[in-house]
């Protein structure tokens, strides 16, 4: 039965996937003069050559660390979504670092990560201290408080690290130092995917094999039985997201770190709200992460080489994203026809057990 | 011949969660007719009723009124032709008056206005008629469970009711207030109304029903003259085998206390006494029940005793040591365990599996992870053990809990709870709600470990639980302790009602014995 149902959620997220691709394919069809162009471009563009596909790995790095973020914080039923707010403030504090010229390789990277890390820590916690201490909800506080981030971090930038000589409002050159190499050559792939696919894995087994991932589980399944278990829930909360808004703040450092040669950003990224997306399709489960970072970050430069070459724009990938959030988190998508299983199921079971 | 009034054909309702409530059953209601429908707790008395009042949808069947086939898709439908319910728990808005609630949804109106006075009429007038006495401007939350009762089969006639559900209604009654309520249903009963009366009660069968159709497991077991069959060959149609529901327990022998409650008070969010000054003790390899209707302290009471809720006024020693200040770990620290009144809510996470549930309480101990890591091969060992010792019936160890049945769910909370050597187990209407078989196993563990030496707090509902099962005894009434029973069995079920009224209480003297001093 466990089986079967896993199975059906599959069964629906795929779907889901595929409704959404041809609701963009028939859009495209209505939309494109040379249809057939822009299709091939968007569905296999980032497959046509090395570059492109480095693009994607590129544009999974930021997706993987909010992702996970977003995750552990939903595991304990705690929606914050300042993952996005700190994953900027995370690229601030990191270039605060990395614009120092006296520290030596190596160390340079990892205090500037650690920066980012923290104070992405530090963001996540605000709304996780007003919960516990108030019962205001982190949802509202956090989505507000991402403004906080955005003009705090333009602020910071603006006044004590910009580069007046650039001409555009970016700070000073990243101390080479700082930066994360590439390892892949020809494309920009850097060593933060590397550094991205250990916090998964590390992320998975906290989850799933540490007391403190089933302290989180537990209070985000049923809050009243983890308390009643002895688990101090409230400070569950906390840790939920103060590690949440670390693994963010880091993916902010690392995609400054590896993609930039100044921070450059004047509005948010988007890589926390993504980072939603890849959680919902991941189920909040670690171990599937990566797919879902893969599949959005390809969709998303799929439809960047479609609107670079063809008459079609990229936001067409938007499109997609609602149409497959929507059925996704619509808990009576196909539940008639699980419903027709389970009662297939309760017949055969009863037929055998006569 | 009678002609069948209502009736259900071949009705089947499988649940989201693959349950089989009811398997092609049959069921047929004669006019002015008391017809029991009877079974054990999941036999899917309450399904088939559900279903009727258009709560439930069958996945087959038919359903007849008066040789005409209905489709009852809401309650609102089943209103209509006249099928009306009470629920087990009642649907009525606690801050409004009876009148109002009696009214709610087809006000009489005086322009844009309700017509308070017309509906406070219209009550009395129909109280007056079935004889039932209540009075219109009462607000509900001021009433106790019985007039609460009337007020619900008020509304149902109110709005026309010919057949009335009633869904265990005598589980939240006193077995004085049973008796005015079975006056009544016979008053209806005379002026036309037919009534169907779930229970698993069997003397309350006997006494007021004509005829019953038996339940068990999704089916039916046939319908008989309730004057053509004994108890015994109900209770063997209902449970597939002879029953003996009596415990086997030897004497207790108690030794040094346990628990210590002393000028406990509980003050509730209304800013009412839920708990109002109670002190006793219960020492170690005894079962001390707590009697009482539901809602007068006892819920207070394990709240405090478990940490859930803090201490006003008093103190609790729990094994020598003053709970207050201290979280629920370390109270569990203590030896304590807790069975929760409300399983779904505090027992267990319905969407985690056996395995993890059977962990929650003991996640952290080093037998389970190291500085780390978890130890996977240590916590399938032991949730194997659990499920092969507790016998609970289920595919695998990584199955959800949702998907068990009533019985089998309490047996994984049971499992935990008790896997801990517990000193002190505090156990909250254990067998609420499941069948027979979980009841009566849970039962023994209980006495078998109150004789290896457990302290045993049992508060339940269930006369027949408390009264069997414990060695002594407190009732509660009003958040205070009303009487004191050494010795259970010289205590006859209808003195134990005049106490949990509050009619009868004993002097201090004769409540001051249970603190063993």
């Amino acid at each position: 039965m466990f089986k079967q149902k896993r199975l059906f959620e599959l069964v629906r997220t795929v779907l889901a996937v595929l409704i959404a691709l041809i609701v963009a394919l028939v859009t495209i069809l209505f939309a494109s003069d040379e249809p057939g162009r822009a299709l091939s471009l968007f569905l296999f563009g980032p497959l046509d050559s090395l570059r492109h596909f480095g693009n994607v790995l590129e544009m999974m790095i930021p997706l993987l660390f909010t992702g996970l973020a977003v995750s552990i914080m939903f595991s304990a039923a705690q929606f914050n979504l300042g993952a996005e707010g700190a994953f900027f403030l995370g690229g601030i504090t990191a270039t605060s670092v990395a614009i120092n010229q006296s520290l030596l390789p190596v160390v340079h990277p990892v205090l500037s990560i650690l920066a980012g890390g923290l104070t992405g820590a530090l963001f996540c916690g605000i709304p996780a201290l007003l919960k516990v201490k108030w019962n205001a909800s982190e949802l509202v506080s956090s989505l507000m408080f991402n403004y906080v981030a955005l003009f705090l971090g333009l602020y910071l930038i603006n006044y004590y690290m910009r580069d007046v000589d650039a001409g555009a409002m970016v700070s000073f050159k990243l101390a080479d130092t700082s930066k994360l190499i590439r390892i892949i050559p020809k494309t920009r792939v850097h060593f933060g995917l590397i550094l991205a696919a250990l916090t998964v894995v590390a992320g998975y087994y906290f989850m799933y094999r540490t007391r403190w991932g089933y302290r989180i589980r537990l209070t985000g399944l049923n809050s009243s039985f983890a308390r009643y278990s002895g688990i101090q829930t409230a400070s569950v909360i906390i840790l939920s997201q103060v590690l949440g808004g670390f693994i963010a703040g880091s993916g902010g450092a690392i995609e400054i770190l590896g993609m930039y040669r100044r921070f450059s950003w004047q509005s948010l990224p988007g890589y926390g709200w993504d980072g939603i997306i890849v959680a919902i399709l991941a189920r909040n489960n670690p171990a599937l992460i990566p797919v879902g970072a893969f599949f959005l970050a390809y969709l998303r430069i799929g439809a960047d080489l479609m609107a670079r070459s063809s008459d079609v724009q990229s936001e067409v990938v938007y499109i997609i994203q609602g149409v497959m959030i929507v059925l996704i988190a619509a808990e009576s998508f196909l539940a008639h026809y699980r419903h027709k299983l389970v009662y297939r199921e309760a017949r055969k079971t009863a037929a055998s057990g006569k | 011949m009678q002609t069948d009034f209502l009736s259900m054909n071949n009705i089947t309702k499988v649940y989201p969660n693959g349950i089989v409530a009811n398997d092609g059953v049959d069921f047929s209601l004669r006019k002015g007719e008391i017809h029991a429908l009877v079974g054990e707790n999941g036999a899917g008395k309450s399904t088939l009723m559900k279903i009727l009042f258009g709560l439930e949808h069958p996945e087959e069947g038919e359903i007849l009124l008066k040789g005409e086939s209905i489709h009852v898709s809401s309650p609102n439908v089943a209103i209509e032709h006249g099928i009306g319910m009470v629920h087990q728990h009642f649907m009525l808005v606690p801050s409004l008056t009876v009148a109002e609630n009696m009214v709610l949804g087809s006000e009489p109106r005086r322009g844009i206005y309700t017509n308070i006075k017309k509906a406070e009429s219209e009550t009395l007038e129909l109280s007056r008629k079935y004889n039932l006495t209540v009075e219109p401007s009462a607000r509900i939350r001021d009433l106790p469970v019985g007039i609460k009762q009337k007020v619900e089969i008020l509304k149902a006639l109110y709005r026309g009711a010919e057949i009335l559900i009633l869904d265990e209604p005598t589980a939240v009654l006193t077995p004085q207030e049973t008796k005015e309520l079975f006056e009544e249903l016979h008053l209806l009963k005379e002026k036309g109304s037919t009534i169907i009366f779930i229970s698993h009660k069997l003397h309350e069968i006997k006494e007021l029903c004509d005829r019953l159709t038996i339940m068990r497991n999704g089916r039916s077991q046939g319908v008989f003259n309730v004057a053509d069959v004994t108890e015994k060959e109900i209770s063997r149609l209902m449970v597939g085998r002879d029953v003996i529901l009596e415990v086997d327990k030897g004497p207790a022998a108690p030794a040094e206390i346990s628990l210590k409650v002393r000028n406990l008070t509980v003050v509730n969010d209304f800013g009412k006494n839920a708990v109002n000054n109670i002190s006793f003790s219960l020492r170690k390899g005894e079962i001390l029940g707590v009697a009482g209707v539901e809602g007068n302290g006892q819920g207070e009471l394990v709240e405090i005793l478990t940490g859930l809720q803090r201490i006003n006024f008093g103190s609790v020693e729990i094994e020598g040591e003053n709970i207050a200040g201290k979280t629920i770990k370390e109270i569990r620290n203590l030896g304590t365990c807790h069975i929760p009144e409300d399983r779904m809510t505090y027992g267990v996470a319905e969407t985690l599996d056996i395995e993890q549930n059977l962990l929650a309480d003991k996640h952290d101990s080093p037998r389970f992870t190291g500085k780390i890591l978890t130890r996977p091969k240590v916590i399938r060992e032991n949730s194997l053990k659990l499920i092969g010792e507790y016998r609970i019936k289920c595919g695998s160890p990584l199955e959800e809990v949702k998907m068990l049945s009533g019985g089998n769910i309490q047996k994984v909370v049971v499992a935990r709870e008790f896997s801990s050597d517990p000193k002190l187990i505090i156990a909250d209407q254990p067998t609420r709600g499941i069948d027979v078989g979980a009841t009566e196993f849970i039962r023994k563990r209980l006495v078998e470990l109150r004789d290896e030496g457990s302290a045993v707090l049992l508060v339940s509902a269930d006369l027949n639980e408390v009264m069997e099962l414990s060695d002594s005894l407190i009732v509660m009434y009003n958040g205070e302790i009303t009487a004191f029973i050494e010795d259970v069995r010289s205590l006859s079920e209808e003195e134990l009602g005049l106490y949990m009224l509050g009619i009868k209480k004993q002097t201090d003297g004769e409540i001051g014995r249970a603190l063993h001093v």
